[in-house]
């Protein structure tokens, strides 16, 4: 092989074409995928808070809830402990940017003559893909907190996931832009991650709050995911409408409660807002 | 100042358009003038060797030829492209080995390899051939599976090496590429570079700060304080010194000195017990110095200057001195300023 007389492949054509950059997206997010599937211990750790959530804090608080209202604590938040399964994920992935400066493998991507919006999308897609995995084997504890394992709600569930996943990696994208050091990431975990968490209507209802709280739900990207991904688990569970209703007021905005569909699409034009940003900020010159 | 003789003796006789072209190269942090316009060329198949202590800006240059850091002034083109205007084409002409690693530990040595042969489009019918030329020319064919976490520092180095050239580019940078490394594996690294420049058509830009490492390479650029004091092969560089290193030890040591201080107009010095002093065509002065009645000699060594002694002549100083004064001016690394945010 090596006595192979090496020659230099030649000047290649100038110019980028689509064709060219979706290789680049591609490899990045195959990337996401082997350095996920290779920590293993990442994988279980990070479905060991959820899993405390539901079955501890949502057993917990089960008691909570007077005996006649027929429905579960722990229905109420398994919506809410996907959503969180997702969040965690996804903003880890992407936060993996500050390792990859630190330890060098950034500048291997940003000096390669390829555009940075392929590389931001391919890191975006790669953490979304991952961040759905995980909240989609979240769905096997569905049978132990009274939801059915039914094929339309799975699908439902998996693709609001995917979009909240996505719009999540982006959004954490571009918090990693400008994030230097790693020993930042307990400041954006304790004052961004968590607050996105609880003011998501993850684990109570977003109504009857004071009204500086209810300003903050509503400004939460969360928030547009979690009421749908609900809707759907009550639309398959037996719940009377009223309680229903009760429990999941939904998001509304100046009185209208917004139909889901509207909600995703506000998730979707924020990831799209959020990978614009993230593609920016990387491709600012020195 | 000096008269830069490598422009006419150096592989430049070919007349084929150089590689590499600066001109007026200027780079200013604030009030730091870390490279202070600073031309030359390299041609092509050449390697060129920029030394000089840490902190006299061959980092600087080296990341503005790569693109990485905006010049403030003066234009370079790297095959042809400008630097500033033809970014993605530059970087898609050259290979860097930066003085940091940039691998992913995670992956194994071969995903590292594919992962830049997609960055940097490799084609896919060459990319099983290449793979496999450019691992086995760094020794880590066999190895190509393990994960890169489990790799020393002379074999990530390699890798790196490896990676710099899978998409077979027309300049090779290396940026102190055995910086920190043990000197078994300095010279293993030499070997792989050495055998690189035999068997590929390849330009190659160093930077380095150790001497021996500057002998390899076809032409030595000096550079301190920001500005290219000389630029020349090594070995005309040592003869510009006009002058060996001669040692002698004697059996009266100050009889000794008197004489060549008064009779040769030397300027002698003692050190670790052997009177040293510099002279023009040392062999031949030795016969004189022996024909002396006042000197009983019992040992000589005439040595050619050093690169050492090429420093020292130019900048008045030795690369250890500048070091000492140099670093804590340009401590930081530009690469590591302005590479994270580009």
């Amino acid at each position: 092989m090596s006595a192979a007389p090496s020659t230099v492949i030649g000047v290649r054509e100038v110019g980028t074409s689509l064709g060219d950059d979706m290789r680049a997206v591609r490899m990045i997010w195959k990337r996401e995928l082997i350095r996920f599937t290779r920590n293993k211990v990442r994988m279980i750790t990070s479905l060991a808070q959820p899993v405390i959530y539901l079955f501890i804090l949502g057993t917990g608080l089960s008691q909570l809830i007077p005996g006649g209202s027929k429905i579960d604590y722990r229905t109420f938040i398994f919506p809410g402990v996907l959503g969180m399964t997702v969040l965690f994920t996804a903003i880890f992935s992407a936060l993996s940017i500050v390792w990859d400066r630190e330890f060098g493998f950034l500048r291997e991507m940003l000096v390669a003559p390829v555009r940075r919006s392929a590389l931001v999308l391919g890191k975006c897609l790669g953490g979304a893909t991952v961040a759905t995995f995980q909240g989609a084997v979240m769905l096997i504890f569905c049978g132990l907190v009274h939801v059915p394992y039914s094929a339309a709600l799975l699908l439902t569930l998996v693709a609001e996931m995917a979009l909240l996943a996505f719009t999540l990696t982006a959004f954490g994208t571009v918090i990693a832009a400008r994030m230097a050091q790693v020993e930042t990431f307990q400041v954006v975990m304790n004052f961004i991650v968590l607050p996105m968490f609880f003011l998501s209507g993850a684990v109570f209802p977003l109504d009857r709050l004071p009204r500086w709280l209810a300003v903050l739900t509503k400004i939460d990207p969360m928030t547009y995911a979690i009421d749908p991904m609900r809707r759907a688990v009550f639309d398959h569970v037996t719940i009377s409408p009223r309680l229903a209703h009760t429990l999941n007021p939904g998001m509304t905005w100046g009185g209208h409660r917004l139909p889901a569909g509207l909600e995703l699409a506000v998730v979707a034009a924020l990831g799209l807002g959020m990978l614009v940003m993230a593609v920016v900020q990387f491709s600012r010159p020195e | 100042m000096v008269q830069i003789a490598g422009r006419d003796v150096g592989p430049s006789q070919g007349g084929a358009a150089p590689v590499i072209e600066a001109v007026d190269l200027t780079k200013r942090y604030g009030e730091l003038e870390a490279v202070k316009s600073v031309s030359f060329s390299v041609e092509p198949g050449e390697t060129y060797g920029f030394l000089g202590p840490n902190g006299a800006g061959k980092s600087t240059t080296i990341s503005m030829l790569c693109t990485l850091v905006r010049p403030t002034a003066g234009t370079a083109t790297v095959a042809g492209f400008d630097v500033v205007r033809r970014r993605t084409e530059v970087r898609r002409q050259i290979g860097l080995v930066f003085q940091d690693t940039t691998l992913d530990d995670y992956l194994t040595g071969a995903e590292n390899l594919r992962f830049h042969a997609e960055l940097y489009r490799v084609p896919k019918s060459e990319l099983d051939d290449r793979l496999h030329q450019v691992m086995d020319m760094v020794g880590l064919w066999e190895r190509r599976g393990s994960i890169v976490k489990t790799f020393s520092g002379g074999m990530k180095r390699r890798l790196e090496i490896a990676r710099g050239l899978l998409h077979s580019p027309r300049v090779l940078f290396l940026d102190e590429p055995t910086v920190g490394l043990d000197p078994q594996t300095r010279s293993h690294i030499w070997g792989y570079i050495n055998e690189l420049k035999r068997r590929e058509s390849i330009t190659m830009f160093l930077t380095t700060h150790y001497m021996d490492e500057a002998e390899h390479c076809d032409r030595i650029a000096i550079m301190d304080n920001g500005e290219l004091v000389v630029v020349d092969t090594p070995e005309a560089l040592k003869r510009s010194v006009g002058r060996d290193r001669v040692s002698i030890t004697s059996e009266n040591d100050e009889a000794a000195m008197r004489v060549l201080a008064e009779r040769f107009d030397l300027e002698p010095t003692i050190s670790e017990g052997a009177i040293t002093f510099f002279v023009a065509h040392g062999e031949q002065f030795v016969p004189r110095l022996f024909a002396d009645p006042d000197i009983t000699i019992n040992s000589v060594h005439v040595a050619r200057p050093t690169l050492d002694d090429v420093f020292m002549t130019y900048t008045g100083r030795t690369i250890r001195d500048a070091e000492a004064s140099g670093t804590e001016r340009m401590r930081a690394n530009p690469w590591m300023r302005s590479g994270g945010r580009r």
